[in-house]
This record gives C-alpha cells, sequence and structure tokens, in this order.
C-alpha cells in the first residue's frame, strides 16, 4: 500500500513467504522497480516546476499511466498521467484492503485468463510506438536483449537491460 | 513481522528515490538532440521489453503457455484495428478458454 508499485508488492511477497530474508526482498524489488528509473527520464521533459515539484509528480509513474500517457515519438501528456494515476491509487488502496481481507474468495485470476491483460495492454501501447523503422528496430532489439536475459538474470533486470536497444537513437537522426 | 515492515519501509523509500531521480535530474533543463532521440526509444524499448517478459517469463524461465495464445490472439486484433479494450479482452477470453479446454 505505501510503496504504491504492484511487482515490488508481489515480489517482497513472493521472496519473504519464500523462506528469505529482508534484503533479498528488497534487493529483489528495487530491481522491479529499477525500470520506473528510465521511465522517469522519458517523461521528465513534461513535468512542470523546481526540483521538488518534479519529483512528486514522479511519483505518479506506474506502469499504466506512463504507457497511457505516450503520446508516440517520446511524447508524454502530463496531465493524463497525472489524471489516470489518481484512480488508480483508490482502486490500488482499496484492492489492497480487499485483499487483506478478503483473501483467497476471489479464486485464481489465473482462470479467468487475467494475468494476460498487461502483456496485451503493453502490446497494444507498443503498437502505438512502431511507426518508425527505428522505433521497430529498438523494439526488436528490446526483445531479443529482455528473452536472452530471463534465464540468467534475477527478475525485472532484463527488462531494465532491455533499455539499452534505446541507445540506438545515438546513431545520427531518424 | 519486522522483516517484512523492514523490507516494506526500505523499499518504499528506494521507490519513492527511483522515481524522483529521472524529473529532478533531467527536467527544466535542454537536452542535446541525441539524449532526446534515446529518451524517445526508451518507450518501444521498455514496451516490447514488457510484453515478451509477461509473456513468456515465469521467475528465470522461459515457458510458452496459455498466454502466448491471448498475446497473440491481442495482436491479431489488433492488427485487425480492433479497439484496445476489446483486444485485451479477447486475450483474457482465449487464454481462460485454452486453460479451461485445452
Amino acid at each position: 500500500m505505501i510503496t504504491f508499485s504492484g511487482s515490488a508488492q508481489f515480489a517482497v511477497a513472493a521472496v519473504l513467504g519464500g523462506g528469505g530474508g529482508a534484503l533479498a526482498a528488497i534487493i529483489a524489488a528495487v530491481l522491479l522497480n529499477a525500470r520506473f528509473g528510465p521511465m522517469g527520464v522519458a517523461i521528465a521533459p513534461y513535468l512542470k516546476g523546481g526540483p521538488l515539484r518534479r519529483a512528486l509528480e514522479g511519483q505518479a509513474v506506474v506502469d499504466a499511466s506512463w504507457a497511457l500517457a505516450s503520446r508516440g515519438g517520446g511524447r508524454f501528456d502530463r496531465e493524463f498521467m497525472l489524471g489516470a494515476t489518481v484512480p488508480q491509487l483508490a482502486a490500488w488502496i482499496g484492492g489492497t484492503a480487499v485483499g487483506v481481507l478478503g483473501g483467497n474468495f476471489i479464486g485464481d485470476a489465473g482462470k479467468l485468463g487475467l494475468d494476460v491483460i498487461f502483456p496485451a495492454f503493453f502490446l497494444a501501447l507498443l503498437a502505438g510506438e512502431l511507426r518508425s523503422a527505428r522505433a521497430r528496430a529498438v523494439a526488436l532489439l528490446a526483445v531479443v536483449l529482455a528473452l536472452a536475459l530471463v534465464p540468467f538474470a534475477p527478475p525485472g533486470v532484463p527488462v531494465i537491460a532491455a533499455c539499452a536497444a534505446a541507445l540506438l537513437g545515438l546513431k545520427g537522426s531518424s | 513481522m519486522t522483516a517484512l515492515w523492514v523490507a516494506i519501509i526500505a523499499v518504499a523509500l528506494a521507490n519513492a528515490a527511483i522515481k524522483a531521480a529521472g524529473p529532478v535530474i533531467v527536467g527544466g533543463q535542454e537536452l542535446p538532440p541525441r539524449a532526446v532521440s534515446v529518451i524517445a526509444l526508451l518507450a518501444p524499448a521498455l514496451l516490447a521489453a514488457l510484453v515478451v517478459t509477461e509473456t513468456f517469463g515465469e521467475e528465470q524461465h522461459l515457458v510458452l503457455d496459455e498466454r502466448a495464445i491471448g498475446v497473440a490472439v491481442a495482436g491479431l486484433a489488433l492488427a485487425l484495428r480492433a479497439p484496445v479494450l476489446i483486444a485485451i479482452a479477447l486475450a483474457a477470453v482465449a487464454t481462460a478458454l485454452t486453460r479451461a479446454f485445452v
């Protein structure tokens, strides 16, 4: 509830539930959340105000809002991201409370195919990003990097490492 | 219980710092064109990596399971210009049906 980061919450629960120590849980969660670093860099030019205000607005970066606010070609809609985060935060806290109180009442979300919502959603947003040949090359390279690293790196690391694909942008202008 | 709260508080602080870093360091200044084009390409790189890790990743293994069917259905629906919400709903339905009957 306090961290407002789903994957980190799950990571902490998984590591501690699996008998791991607090340090292992912290490392796992921080690695997973490191993706907010590049996301924050991407959206930074569109946030307003001084360092303190931008730091606060940066807290609104969550996967779904960040992705929804993306307008393609690296542009972002600040108001949209902030607006998209507020109802999510409310639903988040409410949902966590329901989960704590209700336990396994809902049953297995996997049976309903709900676990596929996130990749399908990211795919839809990715489709909007692939207008230029360079963006397609970057996406392809990111896919290769991420898949290659999954068996070797802790969860979360492959996604961050795949950001290196964006360095193709250094090669001249698009 | 103590380990849990230590972990929660440490992760909360680290999370806030990570989220603040980009906007504070990069924001409010003109960036060289090359940096801008790299930053612009972060979105497709991150999204592509998230798609494949959420589809094929299971802890530290790559697996081909019912999620791939759902994502493939979503991709097909999007290619046929279906609205995003419809594509996502179809993905969930396809995955659920495959799990139930195959």
